[in-house]
């Protein structure tokens, strides 16, 4: 099994991508992810159990419930995860600079 | 061409570290995070308040172009020593993300350049790794909306 291709078919589907983001802000359980959407929880089952075959979203068993939480190692392998968010602040501080230079020359 | 701005955040740890250097001199740097005006500009946001002092508070907003709030936020100031450090906590309101606590460092590295040294602690290894993954989240599900769009016109 190529796994690798895998993750990417897995973030090819619409649907499946929003429960990353979803998941992204915050850890659910099942029915709180499937409340968000109109699809049938069946459905979002399968996405899940996908996602979670493919190492993006890790099961954590708290009592009777099972959490849904977002693995960030793997996201790590599908890109660098965490260069969004460098982007993200290097455009803040590159227009902080520009900013406080012509502040200077004023 | 080296990055300037170094995200530092380590496997399995609840914190990060974010690191820039600036061709400005280090009361620059401070200034414009001392003054409301221009946070505003280079953060994109509103700041409805900046309390510049020991037990201080803060709050940013941002709305879309009809008028909608979008994010906002706020924080308390816990120290604040001009030019040198600033260390306060953050906290989005209506979000599930629990408050962190950053420390902001202001560095003069020469007359004319300085260093900003960001130390940020969350609540959990997991909440980190959430708040890492927000804007890698939103770039791939705006990537692919772009990328449907595109097919879309195509066919």
């Amino acid at each position: 099994m190529n796994l690798r291709r895998d993750v990417f078919q897995a973030i090819a589907d619409p649907t499946r991508r929003a429960i990353l983001l979803l998941v992204a802000s915050q850890t659910m359980t099942a029915g709180a992810i499937a409340a968000n959407f109109d699809t049938a929880r069946p459905t979002v089952s399968k996405h899940l159990q996908i996602l979670t075959e493919c190492e993006l979203l890790k099961q954590e068993q708290t009592g009777r419930e099972i959490h849904y939480h977002i693995n960030a190692k793997k996201m790590k392998e599908v890109a660098d995860f965490i260069e969004p968010f460098r982007q993200m602040w290097d455009d803040r501080f590159n227009k902080l600079e520009a900013i406080m230079k012509q502040y200077k020359n004023k | 061409m080296e990055l300037k701005t170094k995200i530092n955040a380590e496997p399995g740890k609840h914190d990060l570290t974010i690191t820039r250097e600036f061709d400005l001199p280090v009361e620059l740097l401070f200034k414009a995070y001392a003054e409301p005006e221009i946070v505003a500009q280079w953060m994109g946001t509103n700041v409805l308040k900046l309390e510049n002092k020991q037990h201080g508070g803060y709050q940013f907003e941002t709305t879309d172009a009809k008028g909608n709030v979008v994010f906002r936020g706020n924080g308390a100031i816990h120290e604040f020593c001009p030019n040198q450090k600033i260390t306060r906590t953050f906290q989005m309101e209506n979000t599930p993300f629990d408050v962190q606590l950053e420390f902001l460092e202001f560095i003069k590295l020469t007359d004319d350049t300085s260093k900003i040294n960001i130390h940020t602690v969350y609540r959990s290894v997991v909440l980190r790794d959430q708040m890492l993954a927000l804007p890698f989240a939103q770039g791939i599900n705006m990537a692919h909306n772009r990328l449907q769009d595109i097919v879309s016109k195509l066919k």
